[in-house]
């Protein structure tokens, strides 16, 4: 490995927001030739905005891009792969009605060079002349990175390229990766996963919220392989990517009094053995009057089919779903609405009229119940509407249309509607995805007090730390099937990934003292 | 494109699935000729000829509107940019000589292509949905072909109207049908076989990955329109040869039976997928169709019912097609 230091890309100061997201406020990065350098930081911290910046996609708002010490603005992806950077990015950069072939041909590169790497990563027998289209989206990654290879970059930006790929194909990967630093190249590595960032970089550059809040050497952990070296590296990432504020909140119980689990009456919700196709089977579990329950599964486990069943989305093939006792035969969403079961989806824009404003969107709900016939009540809609938005403090600046919010408040327009329009159970399926930490702190502290007052939430959550923070108590999802059941205080992230993985069915884990 | 399948070995059935939509074209077409012979069993030499002059300027139309469409626009413009070349050739070449006549028609397409690259200028730099700006420049450009020629008039020199309606070209084929062979042939296959062929498509399909690619999609867009544009007046040019005269309204019927024939031939509205063969053959079904109805005699007004349940049909089944292939 050559490390000589020589400066190949610097970063410094780089800002970019959109309308009234900022994605980036001050990002940092300065990449030495012949090292593989990672990018991390939570989602919406802005590294693939960062990656887009660089490679000329859209062009920052300040800050300055140095490439081997000459200040150079890339007008186009084109154009930084002409001075050598290429980026693999997270949706594959490949035209769907064109062939592979044409793909290559498009980008100017020639289709021996890509045969050639894609020999390097196995997967030499695909057929070049079947269209981006027809082909899985593991592979597609594969074939953007080894058109990348071939274009001979001297930096590699691969963003997030293991995310979907199987262990085996991964370690290919890894092994085109580490031979391109062998041969004195750069490679810029975004992904989630510590294990591969201590396998495979030198060094770990990591952004919050948009900022460059530190780098650190992981060189000692990646060459010794040593496990404590290793921790340590990540014990100092983690604390980054979360900052302070956050790593002390995750290392502190909630400051709420837990929810015992044991007051009386029906739950607020139970569900017996339901079943969707293949997605779900024999999935049981109780969520009482005011409880906060998490529900913990890696992409693609059945949680989607299981908020969609509970919401009247999907109609179950089999099991039972009550309220408050009540067995509910839910074959509309307006079914699940009149039960008080109401759902605030993972994508905003599912569930709000983006070009309407605020108070339509927060009233929607609301109209049937605030004047059966006739006119809509607009007196009481306006009250009701006000206190929710008072409640939740939606940013008021541009409440003339929905879609000009950013994330975080969107999704507070969600939770508002039901606020205003009343409910027993709140449904959140992965509510903070994409929102700045400020807001998802907010949001949690909203579900609690919610819960404080009686209701329950039923919360999916993509990221596993947040369980811990939100809930009171936990169920893993694991093909389908509940794999782990935990208190919120035992539900850390070793505990819940254990689980995720399929790895702790039968065994539960004793009551800590 | 489905030539390029089946030369580059593709098994009969996966080029048939790859080109759900526009395979039934050729089939439907094949169909509609041996229908027309049943109907009307003395169908010869002069009504190929016809039915050739007749579907040459919506060809042209058809063709303009599938280049558009495949690099992701549309354009409602189109008919309008026919009237234009018709009124202006018309009106120039009135007195012109044969020679000056033919520099006259280049100096015509030539203009095509800059009222279309003005379109695509428009809704790049606007960034204003391109079914408004070009609805838009639709109603200035019927307007400027009024402007040109008040009521329908003018003429072109004899020599130049025998290229198009002529048969002296070929004895096999009517001059109308080797004009669209040589417009297409000459214009549009060396661009579809090119790096630029490949980013019209590339941008029609999915812009940010075409970028990402090295493409510039907004270069793109422009020159797709300019295409069009060209297309546009030799349909314009075509409707002089054919009908020896200049009409300003004429060019109306051209807008939206092109995009009729860019449905009914197999191109996406999304899009990135099709060609204009299909286009092209459905120009001359929605030519030889009115012409079976009349040979029927059955009520034009009926006519027209009948051509649009023909038209909702077949693009049914083309999406039923496409249906079935996302299931398997």
């Amino acid at each position: 490995m050559s490390s000589d230091g020589k400066l190949l890309l610097r970063v410094t100061g780089v800002a970019k927001r959109f309308g009234s997201v900022i994605a980036l406020r001050s990002a940092a990065l300065e990449l030495s030739a012949g090292e593989i350098h990672a990018l991390m930081g939570a989602n919406g911290a802005g590294k693939s905005t960062l990656v887009k910046v660089i490679t000329g996609e859209f062009p920052a708002d300040a800050g300055e891009i140095a490439v081997a010490g000459d200040v150079t603005v890339f007008r186009s992806p084109a154009e930084a792969r002409r001075s050598g950077i290429v980026s693999v990015y997270q949706d594959p950069a490949l035209v769907p009605d064109l062939t592979i072939a044409q793909n290559m041909r498009l980008a100017r590169v020639p289709l021996e060079a890509v045969r050639g790497v894609m020999g390097d990563l196995g997967i030499e027998r695909l057929d070049l002349s079947r269209r981006a289209r027809e082909i899985d989206y593991p592979h597609l990654r594969l074939i953007d990175l080894s058109r990348a290879l071939a274009a001979k970059p001297r930096i590699l930006i691969l963003d997030e390229i293991t995310a979907a790929l199987p262990a085996d194909l991964t370690e290919r990967v890894f092994a085109v990766v580490r031979d391109w630093r062998r041969r004195g190249h750069s490679v810029i590595f975004i992904s989630h996963r510590m294990a591969e960032v201590a396998a495979l970089a030198d060094r770990a550059t990591i952004l919050r919220d948009g900022v460059t809040v530190g780098v650190t050497s992981t060189r000692d952990a990646q060459k010794t392989r040593d496990a404590q070296k290793m921790r340590d590296a990540e014990e100092q990432i983690v604390n980054m990517m979360l900052g302070a504020e956050v790593a002390k909140a995750a290392a502190e119980p909630a400051q709420r009094p837990r929810h015992d689990g044991a007051r009386q009456g029906p739950p607020a919700l139970e569900v017996r053995d339901l079943a969707y196709g293949h997605a779900l089977s024999g999935v049981s579990f109780r969520l009482g009057a005011g409880e906060i329950l998490g529900v913990a599964a890696l992409e693609g486990q059945g949680q989607q089919e299981l908020f969609d069943c509970i919401a009247g989305i999907r109609r179950a093939a089999a099991g039972e779903i009550r309220a408050n006792g009540r067995a509910l035969e839910l074959r509309h969403p307006a079914d699940a609405i009149r039960a008080g079961l109401v759902l605030v989806p993972a994508n905003r824009l599912h569930a709000l009229l983006p070009q309407r404003s605020v108070r339509e969107n927060v009233a929607l709900a609301s109209f049937g119940r605030l004047g059966a016939w006739g006119p809509i009540a607009m007196g009481a809609e306006r009250k009701r509407v006000e206190s929710a938005v008072e409640r939740l403090q939606i940013d008021r600046r541009a409440s003339s249309e929905v879609r000009r919010l950013s994330g975080g408040n969107q999704q507070k327009v969600v939770i508002a509607r039901w606020l205003a329009a009343g409910f027993r159970t709140l449904l959140c399926f992965d509510p903070t995805r994409g929102i700045d930490i400020g807001t998802k702190r907010q949001i949690y502290a909203l579900l609690r007090e919610v819960a404080a007052q009686g209701a329950s939430v039923l919360l999916f959550t993509s990221e596993l730390p947040e369980i811990r923070l939100a809930c009171d108590r936990a169920i893993v999802l694991f093909a389908g099937r509940i794999s782990g059941e935990m208190q919120a205080s035992e539900a850390d992230e070793a505990r819940l990934l254990r689980a995720a993985h399929g790895l702790t069915a039968h065994e539960r884990a004793p009551e800590p003292a | 494109m489905r030539a390029a399948g089946v030369l580059r070995g593709d098994s009969i059935p996966r080029s048939l699935s790859r080109h759900g939509r526009a395979a039934g074209m050729p089939l439907l077409f094949l169909a509609s000729i041996l229908a027309t012979l049943a109907i009307h069993r003395d169908f010869g030499a002069f009504d190929v000829q016809s039915l050739a002059l007749g579907a040459l300027p919506l060809a042209m139309a058809a063709t303009a509107q599938a280049i558009v469409v495949i690099s992701g626009g549309i354009d409602l413009s189109v008919g309008s940019m026919i009237a234009v070349a018709n009124v202006l050739s018309a009106s120039l070449m009135q007195h012109a000589s044969f020679r000056q006549s033919l520099a006259l028609a280049v100096l015509v397409l030539v203009l095509g292509a800059a009222q279309g690259a003005i379109n695509g200028v428009l809704i790049v730099l606007s960034r204003i949905p391109d079914i408004v700006v070009t609805l838009t420049t639709g109603f200035i450009w019927g307007g400027v072909a009024l402007l040109i020629l008040e009521r329908p008039g003018g003429g072109a020199p004899s020599g130049f109207l025998d290229i198009g309606a002529g048969a002296d070209l070929s004895p096999f084929l009517p001059n109308a049908l080797i004009l669209l062979i040589v417009a297409v042939g000459v214009i549009w296959l060396p661009v579809r076989s090119s790096r630029l062929g490949l980013s019209l498509y590339a941008t029609g399909s999915d812009p940010v990955a075409a970028f990402r690619s090295g493409v510039d999609p907004r270069l793109a867009r422009i020159l797709a329109y300019g295409l069009g544009g060209i297309f546009c007046a030799i349909g314009g040019v075509a409707l002089t040869m054919t009908t020896g005269i200049g009409a300003p309204l004429a060019g109306a019927y051209y807008t939206l039976s092109s995009v009729a024939a860019v449905v009914i031939g197999g191109v996406s509205l999304n899009g990135g997928r099709g060609g204009v063969l299909g286009p092209i053959l459905a120009a001359l079904l929605l030519t030889l169709l009115p012409m079976d109805l009349i040979f029927l005699n059955i009520d034009p007004n009926y006519g027209q019912v009948i051509q649009g349940t023909l038209i909702v049909l077949v693009v049914m089944v083309g999406g039923f097609a496409a249906f079935l292939q996302g299931r398997s």
